[in-house]
C-alpha cells in the first residue's frame, strides 16, 4: 500500500538526532539555539533568493524589528511568550508586505538597493525609537511562560521548543516550495516574461513570497532574542544583512537543507573567530569572495549534486 | 523671516555649505557607481571601501611611510602628491581585482557581481580594521588650503570650497569625457551594444577593465579630499556608501548629469534637514527615495532598461 504522505527521512532522522542533545556533553545546547535562529532566518532568505530569485540585502530589518517588539512585548507588557513571538512575526510580516510592495517595483539590482535602503529606515528607527534603549538595547529578556504553563528560562525546554519552532519552519518552508506557489515562484525566477505570458500576476506572486519571507525573518528574530535574551542594534545593521546571504551561499541557494548549514558554519565560525579581534570580518569576506567564485552551489547543493539527490 | 523659522542665517548658509560639501561627495561616489554600472553591470558594492583606501593611502603617506621604510627623519608624501598618487594605485588595485575576479562573473547573473565586490568590501575593511582600529586618525589640512574666508559673519573654510570646487571639476570633467570625447563616445555604445562594438574591433575587455579602474579611482579621489574634513577610519567609507545607494536609485542610473545633480541635491536637502530636524537628517535621503519609487520607479533620470 503506497502511503499519500512522503516521510523526509533525513529530517526525521536530524531532527531525532537533534532531539538527543540535551543529553550529551559536546554539543552546547545554547549555542544549538542560535543556530536553529540562524537557521530559520536563512531559510527564510533562501525563499525569496533560492526559489523566488530575489536577492533581499535587507533582511536584517525584519529580523531586528520582531526581536526588538517581543523583547518589549515581554519584558514590558509580561505577555505570554507564544504570544510576544506572534506579535514579533505580525509586525515583521506587515512590514514585509509594505518594503516587498515598494521593492517589487523594480528588478534585479536595483531592487536589492532598495531593500538596503528600507532597512536603513528600520535602523534609524532603532536607533531612535524610545523602547529600543539606543546603543544598549533592550536586555535581559525573560523568555517567558509559554502557553502560561511552561517555564523556558531554564535550558532544556528552551531547547526543545527551539528544536520545535525549527521544525515547523522548516516543514512550511518545504510545503510552499513544493506546493503550487512554490512552483510559480521557480518559473518567475527562470522566466519571467514567460510567466507573464502566462497569466500569472507575477508581482503579487512576488510579493506575497517576500512577506512570506519577511514573516519568517521575523519568526527568527523573535526566537533570537528569546534564546540570547537580548536585542539590539547588531540585529537591524546592514552587517546582519549580509550575513544571513552568507550562510545562505554558503550552504547552497535553491536547497531545502543548504541554509541550515551554512548557518551552523558561519554561527560556529563567528564563535570561533571572536577571539581573534578583526579577523572574523575578513575571513567572512574571504569566504564569501570564494564562494561566489568558485562554489556557487554552495556545500549543500555541491553534495546535492555530486550523488544526484535532492536536499 | 529667519526669525520666524527659529534659525539663525548663519546657521542656515553653514549647514548649506557642509550639505553642498556632502552633495559633492555624494555625487562623486554615485557618478563613479553609474560609469561602472552601465558598462560592466556591476554594482560595486567595494566602492567606499576604495573610498576608504584613497583616504587611507593618504594619512599613510603623510604619517607612516618614515616609519616603514626606517627612515630617520620620516618621510611625507604632501596632500597634493596623494591627489594623483592615490586614485592612481587604487585604480591599479582594483584593475587586479577585476582581472583576477571579477571578469570571471560577467556572464552570470549580475547579482554575483554584487555578492563578489560586497566580500571584497569586507576583506579591504577587516584588514584595514585590523591594523587601525576603529577610532581613527584625523588628518591635517593642508597648509596652502588653511583658512577662511569671512562672509558677512559667516565663516567659509578655504578648504571646503576648494573640495566643492575640486569635485564640481572633476564631475564636470568625467562628463565631459563621457559625453563629448571619442573614448567616451566608445563607453557609451559599449554600454548599449558591447558585442556588437566588439566586432568593429574595439578592444571591448580592455575598455571594460579601465573603466573599473577609473571608476575606483574616482571612488579614491573623493577619499583623498575627505581625509581632512571628516576622521580617517576603517569604516568611514561603509555607512557612506549605503547612502550612495539610495542617491543612485533616486537618480535612476540613466545619465551622468543625473547622478551629478542628484548627488548635489540631496546633499543639500539632508544639510537643510539638519537645521529643522537634526536626527532624521541621515534617514531623509531613504524616505525621498521611497517617495521617488512611488512616483517615479525609474528614478528621476532613469531610463527604464
Amino acid at each position: 500500500m503506497t502511503t499519500a504522505v512522503k516521510v523526509d527521512r533525513v529530517a526525521l532522522v536530524v531532527l531525532a538526532l537533534l532531539a538527543l542533545v540535551p543529553f550529551q556533553s559536546l554539543f552546547y545546547d545554547l549555542f544549538l539555539m542560535k543556530v536553529f535562529c540562524f537557521a530559520i532566518f536563512a531559510m527564510s532568505l533562501n525563499l525569496l533568493l533560492g526559489y523566488a530569485g530575489l536577492l533581499s540585502f535587507g533582511h536584517a530589518a525584519f529580523f531586528g524589528a520582531a526581536a526588538y517588539v517581543t523583547s518589549h512585548v515581554i519584558k514590558e507588557w509580561q505577555l505570554s511568550t507564544e504570544i510576544s513571538i506572534l506579535l514579533g512575526v505580525a509586525v515583521a510580516t506587515a512590514l514585509g508586505y509594505i518594503f516587498g510592495s515598494l521593492a517589487i517595483r523594480r528588478q534585479g539590482i536595483y531592487f536589492a538597493m532598495i531593500t538596503l535602503a528600507l532597512a536603513q529606515i528600520i535602523d534609524f528607527m532603532a536607533n531612535q525609537l524610545p523602547f529600543t534603549n539606543g546603543e544598549d538595547g533592550i536586555q535581559g529578556v525573560p523568555r517567558g511562560m509559554l502557553f502560561g504553563l511552561i517555564d523556558l528560562s531554564d535550558s532544556t525546554p528552551m531547547y526543545y521548543f527551539s528544536l520545535v519552532v525549527f521544525a515547523l519552519a522548516f516543514f512550511f518552508v518545504k510545503r510552499v516550495v513544493y506546493s503550487p506557489f512554490g512552483q510559480v515562484l521557480k518559473s518567475i525566477r527562470e522566466n519571467e516574461p514567460r510567466a507573464i505570458s502566462l497569466g500569472y500576476d507575477v508581482d503579487r506572486y512576488k510579493r506575497l513570497a517576500f512577506t512570506l519571507s519577511a514573516g519568517l525573518a521575523g519568526l527568527a528574530g523573535a526566537l533570537k532574542c528569546l534564546v540570547l535574551q537580548l536585542a539590539s542594534l547588531t540585529d537591524v545593521h546592514w552587517h546582519t544583512s549580509g550575513e544571513v546571504v552568507l550562510m545562505t551561499i554558503l550552504g547552497g541557494i535553491g536547497t531545502l537543507w543548504g541554509p541550515v548549514a551554512g548557518a551552523a558554519i558561519v554561527v560556529n565560525l563567528n564563535n570561533y573567530l571572536a577571539n581573534f579581534g578583526g579577523w572574523s570580518t575578513i575571513i567572512l569576506g574571504f569566504i564569501f569572495v570564494i564562494c561566489v567564485l568558485a562554489f556557487r552551489r554552495g556545500i549543500v547543493g555541491e553534495i546535492a549534486h555530486r550523488f544526484n539527490i535532492k536536499l | 523671516m529667519f526669525e520666524l523659522l527659529g534659525i539663525t542665517p548663519q546657521a542656515l548658509g553653514a549647514q548649506l555649505l557642509i550639505g553642498l560639501i556632502n552633495g559633492s561627495f555624494y555625487a562623486l561616489l554615485s557618478l563613479g557607481l553609474a560609469v561602472i554600472f552601465g558598462l560592466l553591470n556591476v554594482i560595486n558594492f567595494t566602492h567606499g571601501a576604495q573610498y576608504m583606501l584613497g583616504a587611507m593611502f593618504t594619512w599613510i603617506g603623510l604619517t607612516q611611510l618614515g616609519y616603514w621604510l626606517d627612515i630617520e627623519d620620516g618621510l611625507e608624501v604632501g596632500y597634493f602628491v596623494m591627489l594623483f598618487v592615490a586614485p592612481l594605485l587604487v585604480g591599479l588595485l582594483s584593475i587586479g581585482m577585476e582581472k583576477t575576479m571579477l571578469k570571471r562573473l560577467y556572464h552570470l547573473d549580475h547579482l554575483y557581481g554584487l555578492l563578489l565586490t560586497f566580500g571584497c568590501a569586507l576583506v579591504i575593511e577587516g584588514m584595514f580594521r585590523h591594523w587601525y582600529g576603529v577610532l581613527g586618525d584625523s588628518y591635517p589640512v593642508p597648509e596652502l588650503l588653511d583658512g577662511g574666508l569671512r562672509v558677512s559673519g559667516l565663516y567659509l573654510p578655504y578648504y571646503r570650497l576648494w573640495v566643492l570646487a575640486v569635485a564640481l571639476l572633476m564631475c564636470f570633467l568625467t562628463w565631459y569625457v563621457i559625453e563629448r570625447t571619442k573614448l567616451g563616445s566608445l563607453l557609451r555604445a559599449g554600454t548599449e551594444n558591447p558585442k556588437l562594438l566588439q566586432s568593429f574591433g574595439v578592444n571591448v575587455p580592455l575598455i571594460v577593465t579601465l573603466t573599473y579602474g577609473a571608476g575606483c579611482a574616482l571612488a579614491a579621489f573623493a577619499g583623498v579630499l575627505a581625509a581632512p574634513i571628516y576622521q580617517v577610519t576603517a569604516i568611514m567609507g561603509s555607512n557612506l556608501i549605503i547612502v550612495v545607494f539610495a542617491v543612485v536609485v533616486i537618480g535612476g542610473m540613466g545619465s551622468i548629469a543625473g547622478s551629478i545633480i542628484t548627488g548635489l541635491g540631496l546633499g543639500v536637502i539632508e544639510g537643510l534637514t539638519k537645521v529643522f530636524y537634526p536626527e532624521a537628517s541621515s534617514v531623509s535621503i531613504f524616505v525621498i527615495m521611497v517617495l521617488v519609487l512611488l512616483l517615479k520607479p525609474a528614478g528621476l533620470f532613469g531610463k527604464v532598461r
